[in-house]
């Protein structure tokens, strides 16, 4: 039986109800304070970086304004610098690396989510996280020592059948030629490009196989009950279902290609002109130019090259913050009753 | 006409319409058929599968290397793989209509692309090793330096036990940064809350986007050239902290969200403190997830060159103090080696590469351990498969997907999507749109 505790009135307390408050007091405030304080200085250290480079930037974005887009040479010695060149380089070797690493991550996804056997999906799942913890130096050396070269072969053969293709040209050297100049079909975006695919195919394909398999199970199973083939199920609920996080996923793993130094710097033969030319000798990217320029510049050049920087994060940033929009905004993130 | 109420069934002879009653055994009725399986696929439909690829490899074999002027593996691989769908279709299109054709195909092209992918990742790792292996079998390589020790020298001279230890030392300082400010701040983002934390958590997320290099350059401008600091251990250290600071908040984030919110109401009810309840509930319970979003972002941090390149110059030597100057790293030995073209320095870097993948492998399996959910196989018995035998593999619909367990804590460089956030409500039209209708 509980008791009411016994009031003494002699000792003369008088019972007010605790006030109700959303302030925090004693540790709590400590506490409070002392995470907000944390918080803070992170903002002050990531923010500040971001704050630092647009600082930097200004006096060459004032100086070269426009002309610092369009002009593709960087002879700081002439006082001629621009990153035309290097940004269409970046953009092309990404756009490469997309173009495998897309299809492959899709199809890897589909076949951990969908078609592979129960037993060794976990298996698959962490093979696939195993590949993004990879470091990049390491897909580096496969790209250049085992895939460059046969880059270079298929490069040749692309030129010499589907040379009409701008992106498979090749200026200066005939095709047809009996010892055709193999150098002029190595170094070029199109390896880089590969080995850029390999760093983001994990990305991409982590992202969506984790959409897929937040598909509702009652969907799929209603989309088999109906008498649909697996596809059907596949291309009826599971794809719909996931758009957003194979567009977001895809995003993701474009904002990492763009960034990407190590491999691109080891692979391709830095040049400095505007072209399309793919699978040609010599290419190009803001992240790679940075790496093999910062050593040897002056602050002015060094100023320069935090612009090219800035610039490059600038991108990255709208590329990576539009994919977080749409993997949000997707059916894909609410929770569903399966 | 009067509305029959009675069935008209020798059973139901007498009885409400609507009660239900056991049918009868039919005595005329020609025997079962057993029901195929519905679990694994039988002998003949597994030899569907597989036989065209059998033939498509023979015809390949015999098209590209006996035929036509296309020899070599590549053109056999491509032309096997191209017959292979080729009589996947047929074979498919004998059977059944184009359903049966688009889902074989389908199949195929699906299983095709992770074959290749696993097939790059295999090539990737063993090709590295594989090129890697020489200097690998000199203890030296593991305890020495590389002090005196030219470009050509052979592997009885000389190791890379100064960028080892460069490495772990400058992952160490970045650590040090990174793990009290990383957890701190998404302590501070999920447990205090409020405006100010919602512009901090923009702010972090945005700046995971920051290219390592550039990174690498903030730090290069800053300690560097602006406050006249040497190349040094601290600045690579640095460097890394700048980058993996973001990364470790955001997923570390992500997994104190997902705490359930009653084990914080339960504390605070009994009358812990806040940071009581952070330290004795929060913290311990989102453990395994923290160690793996702080684990993985080592890995990244381990392995990244461009923020070491520019900040920490390359010694051949053992340095440990980490403000005397340049101090080495794996990535950055294996980079310099690899671009100093020197045969023998390549197999180096490749050895170093072998070294530096398994410290990544160790990692990885570590952080791994420490996910997996506590007991997951006892709670798989009480999975809600149904009774009697159809819950075979391939058709065990109803258990859930294990991978979701770890799914949302687990992988750190790709951003899981975060749990249901109000802050984006679903669209009303999305919810109600019907699936298309499969074909």
């Amino acid at each position: 039986m509980t008791t009411l505790p016994s009031y003494d009135e002699a000792t003369g307390f008088d019972v007010v109800p605790r006030r109700v408050s959303r302030k925090a007091r004693g540790v709590d405030a400590v506490f409070e304070h002392s995470a907000r304080a944390i918080g803070a200085s992170v903002l002050v250290i990531t923010g500040g970086v971001g704050l630092f480079l647009g600082w930097q930037a200004y006096p060459t974005l004032s100086r070269y304004g426009l002309d610092f887009f369009t002009e593709s040479r960087w002879l700081p010695e002439e006082d001629v610098v621009g990153i035309a060149a290097v940004l269409t380089g970046t953009v092309s070797i990404a756009l490469v690396a997309m173009a495998f690493a897309f299809p492959l991550a899709l199809l890897t996804a589909l076949y951990i989510s969908e078609y592979a056997p129960e037993r060794i999906k976990s298996t698959l799942v962490a093979m696939v996280d195993l590949m993004a913890a990879v470091p990049s130096i390491v897909y580096g050396l496969w790209g250049y020592l085992l895939i460059m070269p046969r880059a270079g072969e298929l490069a040749q053969w692309l030129h010499a059948n589907l040379g009409w293709i701008p992106f498979f040209d090749i200026r200066g050297t005939d095709p047809d030629a009996a010892v055709p100049d193999a150098s002029r079909y190595l170094y070029s975006s199109f390896a880089a490009g590969i080995a850029v695919a390999m760093m983001v195919l994990p990305m991409a394909c982590a992202v969506m196989r984790q959409v897929f398999s937040q598909t509702p199970q009652g969907e799929k199973e209603a989309a088999l009950a109906l008498g649909a083939t697996r596809w059907g199920m596949i291309r009826s609920v599971v794809l719909p279902f996931g758009r957003g996080g194979i567009i977001g996923g895809t995003m993701l793993g474009l904002g990492r290609a763009l960034g990407e130094t190590i491999a691109v710097v080891l692979i391709i033969s830095p040049t400095f002109d505007v072209k399309w030319n793919l699978t040609e000798i010599g290419s190009n990217s803001v992240s790679a130019h940075i790496a093999l320029q910062f050593g040897e510049a002056s602050p002015a050049q060094l100023s320069a090259l935090l612009a090219a920087g800035f610039v490059l994060f600038l991108i990255t940033l709208l590329v990576n913050t539009l994919a977080a929009v749409v993997v949000n905004r997707s059916r894909s993130g609410a929770g569903t009753d399966a | 006409m009067t509305i029959q109420q009675t069935r008209p069934t020798a059973t139901g002879v007498g009885l409400p319409a609507g009660t239900t009653h056991l049918p009868r055994v039919d005595d005329d009725a020609p025997p079962a058929v057993p029901r195929t399986s519905i679990g694994r696929p039988s002998a003949d439909e597994q030899l569907v599968q597989w036989g065209p690829w059998l033939s498509a490899g023979a015809l390949a074999w015999l098209l590209t290397q006996q035929l036509l002027p296309l020899p070599g593996l590549p053109w056999f691989v491509v032309a096997w793989f191209a017959l292979g769908l080729l009589v996947t279709a047929v074979l498919a299109g004998m059977q059944g209509g184009s359903i049966a054709v688009k889902d074989r195909l389908a199949a195929s092209i699906i299983t095709g692309g992770a074959v290749t992918v696993g097939v790059a990742l295999v090539s990737t790792v063993g090709f590295v090793f594989w090129e890697g292996w020489e200097p690998l079998l000199h203890l030296n390589f593991f305890t020495d330096d590389m002090a005196g020790v030219g470009p050509r020298d052979p592997f009885t001279r000389g190791g890379i036990a100064h960028a080892v230890l460069g490495s772990l030392i400058q992952l160490g300082i970045g650590l040090a940064i990174t793990l009290p400010l990383g957890i701190g701040t998404a302590v501070f983002m999920t447990e205090v809350g409020g405006r100010f934390a919602r512009l901090v958590r923009t702010i972090v997320e945005a700046m995971t986007a920051l290219p390592s290099i550039v990174a690498g350059l903030f730090v290069y401008t800053v300690f560097i050239l602006t406050l006249g600091q040497p190349r040094s251990g601290l600045a690579a250290g640095l460097a890394i902290a700048v980058m993996m600071l973001p990364i470790i908040a955001r997923a570390a984030d992500v997994v104190l969200r997902v705490v359930p919110g009653g084990l914080r109401e339960a504390s605070l009810a009994l009358g812990a403190s806040r940071w009581k309840t952070v330290w004795h509930v929060v913290l311990p319970t989102a453990r395994p997830g923290l160690a793996t979003a702080v684990i993985l972002g080592s890995a990244r941090g381990v392995g990244e060159t461009s923020p070491v390149l520019l900040t920490s110059g390359a010694a051949m030597f053992f340095v440990v103090g980490p403000t005397d100057g340049a101090m080495n790293s794996l990535p950055l030995f294996i980079y310099s080696n690899v671009r100093s073209g020197e045969d023998t320095a390549i197999l180096r870097a490749f050895g170093a590469a072998s070294v530096l993948l398994v410290l990544v492998l160790l990692l990885f399996v570590i952080a791994r351990l420490l996910a997996r959910p506590p007991r997951a196989s006892k709670r798989r018995r009480f999975s809600l498969t149904p009774r009697g035998g159809w819950s075979q593999r391939g058709l065990d619909l109803a258990r859930a997907n294990p991978g979701s367990v770890a799914g949302a804590v687990s992988p750190a460089p790709a951003p899981a999507p975060p749990p249901p956030d109000p802050a984006f409500p679903t669209s009303p039209d999305d919810q109600s749109r019907p699936p298309q209708e499969p074909r």
